[in-house]
């Protein structure tokens, strides 16, 4: 059977995969974040995963203004890299376990969350930069080393599902995930944040004390920070620090009791407060 | 129109639907610009361009000026305007310089050291506006 094995909060920034497709890692300001992921990258190297099941939003990209769906499952053979508006990123199209999503989508619609079902689909900075700090550089021509199944996720028009939403469906994904009949190590990873706002006056706001706090609930107390309201979220971490619902997705796919691995937090990349964990099922 | 729960977050513009639809072919123009072909079309005649999307005068004359935080208040959201600043060789982090009015040396100075403290940021009535 397919079980999930461990998940991944991740951090997003448009301008980390920049550094990368750049060669400017080891300068002064990049390298700090970039140790950070070392630890990371020999942990996937470890556990490789057969499947990441990948939690992210799509930042005005592959949907326009026309067609803003809550939830959307990416159930296409392939996804391509897109030109976010400053030329494609030079890494590999990423390739879905087909079966498993639409696996998945079946279960969760019967499981009562709606999904919309993407059987064509670009993918922009959130999934493959998550992808990129978590394999380091993998050439154009190469293949990821896993599988992808994207899940995008609402939160650039207010109001995005709520944490609590949010927490429900990750375990609605779990429930998915272990009634798949094929041994499969999978993943789950949910990305964005942590504190930040892009625009207007308030730009550049970073709230380290509660990025901290976050992380520590996401160990320890799932349940309240699923509890953490839209305007908390907005008013104490920035309008869009706000995408921190994406990881209550993936922390509801793991056991209430899990161990965390790993933690990683740097200010700042660009306007943001880069934050990541891993933590892991117990067996 | 009730008050809206967030609207004492000051320098912040929540996107929610009401600015969604003030926005929308201010930012439909705005992700068109996403594809090479058409930041072809645009640069080469703007005014040509933009006849293709029926915004508002104002917005239509912020879009000309290049008022990234004008663009916002006719409901502009900042995941489109960035797209037609890139346009303009403008990154996130410069975009936020100019949206701030701290220039982009003060800004990037601030976000090394650790970006804007959350104390003195919370409410419209710390910053005396309304
Ligand atoms: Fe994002």
């Amino acid at each position: 059977m397919a079980r999930v094995t461990a998940g991944v909060g991740c951090s997003h920034v448009p301008a980390i995969g920049a550094a990368m497709d750049t060669g400017i890692t080891q300068e002064p300001y990049w390298k700090p974040i970039f140790e950070g992921f070392k630890k990371s990258r020999e942990w996937m190297k470890d556990q490789k995963p057969d499947v990441i099941f990948l939690v992210y939003n799509d930042h005005c990209t592959a949907f326009d203004a026309s067609c803003i769906p809550t939830f959307a499952l990416g159930c296409a053979a392939e996804f391509k890299p897109a030109d976010e508006g400053w030329g494609p990123r030079p890494v590999p199209v990423v390739k879905n376990h087909q079966k498993l999503a639409s696996h998945i989508a079946q279960s969760l619609i019967l499981d009562e969350f709606d999904l919309t079902i993407m059987n064509e689909m670009e993918v922009d900075h959130g999934l493959t930069v998550p992808l990129s700090v978590m394999y380091g550089d993998v050439g154009q021509d190469e293949d990821w080393p896993a599988l992808v199944i994207p899940l995008c996720v609402n939160v650039v028009q207010y109001p995005p599902p709520t944490g609590n939403r949010c927490y429900n469906l990750g375990k609605a994904v779990r429930r998915a995930i272990d009634t798949f009949d094929e041994d499969l190590n999978v993943m789950i990873f949910g990305t964005g944040g942590m504190s930040h706002q892009l625009q207007y006056k308030r730009a550049g706001l970073i709230n380290k004390e509660w990025d901290t706090k976050f992380l520590d609930l996401m160990t320890k107390d799932p349940v309240a920070a699923s509890q953490i309201t839209h305007l908390e979220y907005l008013r104490e971490t920035g309008s869009e620090g706000i995408e921190m619902v994406m990881w209550l997705i993936m922390r509801g796919a793991l056991d209430e009791d899990v161990t965390e691995i790993y933690r990683h937090y740097h200010v700042p990349a660009s306007n943001t407060a880069v934050g990541h964990i891993i933590l892991e099922n117990k067996v | 129109m009730a008050d809206k729960e967030y609207d004492d977050i000051p320098g912040t513009f929540v996107f929610d639907a009401d600015r969604s639809r003030e926005g929308y072919n201010l930012n439909q123009f705005c992700i068109s610009l996403r594809l090479q072909v058409n930041r072809d079309a645009f640069n080469a005649d703007e005014n040509a361009y933009l006849d293709a999307y029926p915004m508002t005068a104002e917005q239509r004359e912020a879009v000309v000026k290049r008022d990234w935080n004008l663009l916002l208040e006719l409901g502009g959201n900042i995941y489109y305007t960035a797209k037609f600043a890139a346009n303009e060789g403008i990154n996130f982090q410069n975009l936020a310089g100019k949206m701030t009015g701290m220039g982009v040396e003060a800004y990037r100075e601030m976000m090394l050291n650790g970006g804007r403290p959350i104390d003195g940021n919370r409410t419209k009535s710390e910053w005396k506006e309304d």
